[in-house]
């Protein structure tokens, strides 16, 4: 079953809504470990989405996905707007210029982007990153996918890793971005970045599977 | 939250406002990207000097901006870095052919967005170098942690490394200038309060009234350690004796000693900290030739205060005292 470029239209739209209903419980996490902005930046970033998305609804899943991580870049700022900005942008170029596209496209895209933040914030798995979510996503997504598992199951599946990831990032001690000044005193978090990709997927399995 | 402000969204914008309002005769202002250049810029054949960073820091770094220190700054959103196509503009506005130096605080979002920016400029042909300050000894210099933030040093690179700019030093010279002050500056902050991101509502963390944090970070962030609070006497020696021993700085070495405010904490309070350390760095033989003491870096309405030495020649010293005309540090003019 194909995943449409409106699928992907009403992921990123659940996703906007997801992060302005999450925006303070974001804001809380990265208080406990960082400097109490997560949240805000990422509703600043994905209202401007919400206001640019109408003007390429008609185009390809590359040019949407292009776009808000052009947008992303400009409205977000700190670590957050460049490595969202390059999850989407790496995830649209990978796909290409579609209007639909197969799970094992998707699957591709989203190591692609994933390559993308690990270059840019140069971190490694158990950094206590968004990383932590977007490794197990993947590699539940690849299994999934060899065990023959329909794409709203493997996208399930995908979501329920990253929420394992997001949970396993707890005890870590972070050793990028702010929260790595911290030293020991990260532990006992919950990583900001790990959950708001985790919602990323949860979003995804919510919306890419609708038609 | 108790401020003074409207639409905690509209923080940034406003005070913008109020700067262009008050200096027509230092900066100019542009909005949607943000960013402020200096008044007569692009000064032709002049290296010019771009920075950025959160806001909240103010003066730091939209009050820097004007003769003898930087030609632009990219103000954030309050504790966020700036985004790249603030920091392309800038860029653009204000060379004057002679290259631009990005100065980025170690950060990693502001990394992240300079790096963007600079490889953009460049596509464009211009010639950027960038230069890291990382002087918070407060922070493990390892790879487990993002590296040492910048902090206090970033105020003394702007102005020694702004009046060097205006020598007519090639972008190179003003680019191993920055890198030197970088390797024999250091610095230490505490907090003896939190303070509020205007748009968050809260605390950025909780602070008892009987304790304080030391080695904060500028952005609210927590520091490595929470203590009992101590006299005046007892902090200052807290932030100077790592601060000295980090370099080291040695017997017989020539010093910038700068106390800075992190926003809440008055003049009076500094003094008595600034008295306190000329104690403790003559007692160890060092001797202070410059100083700078007041709130040039601040952290909102934080109250505490931080420690910066940097290490002193002939050429740094020339350049300290060279004039310069900002709306945050003015002399010689």
């Amino acid at each position: 079953m194909a995943i449409t470029k409106d699928d992907v239209l009403n992921w990123v739209k659940d996703y906007a809504q997801v992060i302005d209903e999450n925006f303070e419980m974001l804001t809380d996490l990265d208080r406990e470990i960082g400097d109490a902005d997560h949240g805000a930046n990422m509703r600043r970033g994905f209202k401007a989405v919400m206001e640019k998305l109408p003007s390429v609804d008609d185009k390809d899943i590359a040019t949407i996905l292009k776009t808000v991580g052009m947008t992303l870049l400009s409205k977000v700022g700190g670590a957050a707007g460049p490595l969202y900005s390059t999850l989407f942008i790496k995830i649209g170029t990978s796909i290409g210029p579609k209007t639909e596209m197969e799970l094992s496209d998707w699957a591709k895209a989203l190591e692609a982007g994933t390559a993308g933040i690990a270059a840019l914030g140069k971190a490694q798995p158990n950094d206590k990153t968004m990383l932590d979510a977007l490794y197990p996503a993947i590699d539940a997504l690849k299994k999934a996918m060899g065990n023959g598992s329909s794409t709203g199951e493997a996208l399930q599946k995908s979501a329920d890793a990253a929420h394992e990831g997001m949970l396993a990032t707890i005890p870590l001690v972070a050793r990028k971005g702010r929260a790595s000044y911290l030293g020991e005193r990260s532990a006992g978090h919950q990583d900001p970045g790990a959950t708001s990709t985790y919602f990323l997927l949860k979003s995804a399995a919510e919306t890419l599977a609708d038609s | 939250m108790k401020k003074l402000i409207n639409n905690p969204e509209d923080v940034v914008k406003e005070e913008l406002q109020g700067i262009e309002l008050a200096h027509p005769d230092l900066v100019k202002v542009y909005y949607d990207p943000d960013y402020i250049v200096r008044a007569d810029a692009p000064v032709q054949g002049k290296v010019a000097l771009v920075s950025g960073g959160g806001s909240g820091h103010e003066p730091m770094h939209g009050g820097f901006v004007g003769l003898g220190m930087l030609d632009a700054a990219c103000p954030g959103a309050v504790f966020t870095s700036p985004t790249p196509d603030q920091m392309l503009e800038a860029t653009k506005a204000v060379n004057g052919g002679a290259g631009v130096l990005h100065i980025v605080k170690n950060y990693t979002g502001d990394v992240m967005n300079f790096e963007m920016a600079a490889d953009m400029a460049r596509d464009e042909g211009i010639e950027v170098e960038s230069v890291l300050v990382d002087d918070d000894v407060a922070v493990q210099d390892s790879t487990w942690t993002a590296g040492r933030r910048g902090v206090g040093l970033t105020v003394l690179m702007e102005k020694i490394v702004g009046a060097a700019a205006e020598e007519r030093r090639s972008l190179k010279e003003c680019a191993d200038l920055a890198r030197k002050i970088n390797n024999q500056g250091r610095s230490m902050g505490m907090a003896l309060t939190s303070c509020t991101v205007p748009h968050v509502g809260k605390p950025s963390f909780d602070l008892p009234e009987d304790e304080m944090e030391i080695g904060i970070g500028i952005h609210g962030e927590p520091g490595r350690h929470r203590m009992k609070l101590e006299p005046a006497d007892k902090i200052t020696e807290m932030l100077v004796t790592p601060v000295v021993e980090d370099l080291p700085f040695k017997e017989g070495d020539e010093v910038l000693l700068f106390v800075n405010g992190m926003g809440g904490t008055p003049l009076i309070e500094l003094y008595i900290v600034y008295r306190k350390a000329v104690q403790l760095l003559e007692a160890r033989g060092i001797k202070i030739v410059r100083h700078l003491i007041g709130s040039y870096i601040t952290s909102l309405e934080m109250a505490g205060t931080s420690i910066t030495l940097l290490k002193m020649d002939e050429d740094l010293k020339k350049l300290w005292d060279a004039p310069v005309k900002t709306a945050g540090m003015r002399w010689g003019i």
